[in-house]
């Protein structure tokens, strides 16, 4: 075990597997320029390029490689910057296994930052997640943990699907224990970062800690909430959240995303569905407000869920009867 | 470099694969009378161009790769696919090439080199150099065909990739089918070079590799051309721009209407949109598939009689792919629940 940074971890995770495999490419912009870039340093130019700033042509390039038998990783910096090509991520890497019946695989993994709400403004703090989560053929990853960056972007990298990787910015720096070593984390299936017995609480990415902080503070009045970070929403490990649900008889979801453009949505659809009779209490869900991210750092906090909206809601839930 | 110029065997081989492709198209054609409702949603057919297509496969070899777009009939036919699983998959049958998952724009055959085909503009444009960074890693002096239309030169995924290639040195040939028409707009109304009476190849000169013109209704002129891209590729000197002229001898699809609605091919735009019958009537004089008969039957690589021998068998072949395809039954439902994942 080391302590290391969110993103040396994620490092790590690409270095584990190009060490192994030498299918794997690592590309994009403003990397790979000098010889000692640690990744041309070990494994050439070959295999880790610098390209110019041509998302549509690094995301279908990427594809093309991965039909034809190698494991590329886009380095996209944010996760706006897929949207200029949105068309190689939704209707072309993930339709090709698809609609060839089954002939070719696209493993590839889209690295990209997200959610970086620390004065980034309009453009460049969204939390696109749920946009990918629904797309058929697409993986959709999102740690937030340093252990799980390193161990996710490992079987991103070894799945034979498009994988789109979301790491959150403001987790950037996190130091966290990681693995030494060969590390991998399974897709689909969810962690249960604290136990409780009274309410469920799912969060992602930065969210976790929120939560996680919210919950230690809830603990202090003699409330138990049990956090689960689902890790991967596509696949999405629904049982253990129901199962977590039929416990507590209460969920609230955390999103960082606004109101109707959410993971949460979609989980409380599913858990609705599944999980009704479980449920003591509606479901709520913590989500932005529905605006843009804005500049001044006190409307950025307003718009964004924070730890005093999370305890809000778990005591509404707490409160209901049914 | 000099490109060898294919012999009389080869010539004959050129000619049997364009008559195989008019001939399969036909029947796709013919489908929409002869079994209505079989052919769903939209087909587009590559009559016109034939000779452009087989010229440039004509340098095909085991390893190489080739992309397409939504047009994508002529290329697999010209690989080795077989076409009872292709006019099955046109068909949504079991046993079509992509197991009905596909249908006519997006055939595919990857044993056979032909790795894929997208549905939407220029977006093929990127995966084939994506191939050919694989086949750079490969060092095998393969190289990828990458086919797309004089519309798709307008999209960025055109551009950005045409750097790339080119900074990269990619073994890649991008072959440009100019058929003078994006659906209906013409070429001059939406193409600066076009509009200023410039070729579309001078777009090569912005991304410092070589572009050509060639007439793509001479399937030795189109060799010839490719032949010298393909010796560059292989090389490692770099991608080329070919702009292959043709004209596409249909519209460019059967019409677009909802279900209960017989489907057909409409007759050309130039004839319904801007009136220019006359134009159209001169594209036909010029169809590369009796032109190209003419020439060999002219220098004596084939007699008419052989010309019509080999007619007769691609008529039978394709005539047997119909009977196949619309004996094949439909695929399992569940199977629409496969290959969502590898």
């Amino acid at each position: 075990m080391a302590q290391l940074p969110f993103i040396a971890a994620v490092d790590a995770g690409i270095h584990q597997e190009m060490k192994r495999d030498a299918t794997v490419l690592y590309f994009g912009q403003n990397l790979a320029t000098t010889e000692n870039h640690p990744f041309v340093a070990a494994y050439g130019h070959e295999r880790v390029r610098v390209t110019p700033i041509s998302e549509t042509a690094e995301i279908g390039i990427a594809i093309g490689a991965a039909m034809s038998g190698l494991r590329p990783v886009v380095e996209l910096y944010m996760a706006e910057f897929m949207l200029v090509a949105m068309d190689q991520v939704v209707n072309e890497a993930p339709r090709f296994r698809y609609m060839s019946g089954g002939q070719v695989k696209v493993p590839l993994v889209l690295k990209a930052g997200f959610g970086f709400a620390a004065g980034w403004a309009g453009q460049h703090t969204g939390s696109l997640t749920a946009m990918f989560m629904g797309v058929p053929g697409l993986k959709v990853v999102v740690p937030s943990t340093a252990a799980d960056a390193k161990g996710l972007m490992a079987t991103a990298i070894r799945d034979d699907n498009p994988v789109v990787f979301l790491h959150h910015y403001l987790l950037t720096l996190e130091h966290g224990e990681v693995p030494d070593g060969e590390h991998l984390v399974p897709f689909g299936k969810a962690e249960v970062r604290r136990a409780g017995g009274d309410v469920t609480i799912v969060a992602t990415g930065w969210m976790v800690p929120r939560s996680l902080a919210a919950a230690e503070k809830l603990a202090a009045e003699g409330i138990q909430a049990e956090v689960i970070d689902p890790r991967t929403v596509a696949p999405l490990d629904l049982a253990t959240i129901l199962k977590s649900v039929a416990k507590t008889g209460r969920l609230v979801l955390v999103d960082q995303a606004p109101r109707h453009a959410t993971v949460a949505g979609i989980i409380a659809g599913d858990v609705a569905e599944h999980g009704f009779s479980s449920l003591k209490a509606p479901i709520l869900q913590v989500t932005a407000r529905d605006a843009t991210v804005p500049y001044s750092e006190p409307l950025e906090a307003y718009v964004i869920p924070d730890e005093e909206r999370i305890i809000a809601a778990v005591r509404t839930v707490l409160k209901a009867r049914r | 470099m000099s490109v060898q110029a294919p012999n009389a065997e080869r010539q004959i081989w050129i000619f049997t694969h364009m008559l195989r492709i008019r001939e399969f198209e036909e029947r796709v054609k013919r489908t929409f009378t002869e079994h209505p409702g079989v052919i769903r949603g939209h087909t587009h057919l590559a009559d016109g161009a034939e000779a452009s297509i087989v010229g440039a496969l004509s340098h095909f070899k085991n390893g190489d790769a080739a992309l397409a777009t939504y047009r994508c009939h002529g290329y697999p036919l010209v690989l080795g696919s077989d076409p009872k699983a292709m006019m099955a998959e046109i068909y949504g049958r079991v046993d079509g090439l992509c197991k009905g998952l596909g249908g006519s724009m997006h055939l595919t055959d990857v044993k056979r080199g032909f790795l894929g085909t997208s549905g939407i503009v220029g977006a093929g444009i990127p995966h084939a150099a994506g191939a050919a960074w694989a086949a750079q890693i490969r060092k095998k002096r393969e190289v990828v065909f990458c086919f797309f239309g004089d519309g798709a030169s307008k999209q960025g995924a055109f551009h950005e990739t045409l750097n790339i290639a080119s900074l990269w040195k990619l073994p890649v040939i991008f072959v440009m089918e100019n058929n003078g028409y994006n659906v209906v707009t013409t070429t001059a109304q939406e193409d600066a070079n076009a509009a200023a009476g410039e070729p579309l190849a001078v777009k090569a000169k912005g991304y410092a590799m070589p572009g050509v013109t060639v007439d793509g209704a001479d399937p030795l002129a189109v060799a010839a051309t490719v032949g010298t891209a393909v010796e560059r590729a292989r090389a490692g000197e770099g991608p080329t721009l070919v702009e292959s002229k043709v004209y596409r001898l249909s519209a460019h699809g059967n019409i677009i209407a909802p279900p209960g609605v017989p489907l057909h091919y409409p007759e050309h735009e130039a004839i319904t949109i801007f009136g220019k019958r006359e134009e159209y009537e001169a594209a036909l004089r010029g169809d590369p598939v009796p032109r190209f008969r003419a020439a060999l039957v002219k220098s004596g690589v084939l007699s008419g009689a052989k010309a019509d021998e080999l007619a007769a068998q691609v008529a039978k072949e394709m005539d047997a792919a119909v009977t196949f395809a619309v004996k094949s039954p439909f695929p399992k439902l569940e199977s629409a629940l496969d290959n969502v994942y590898a």
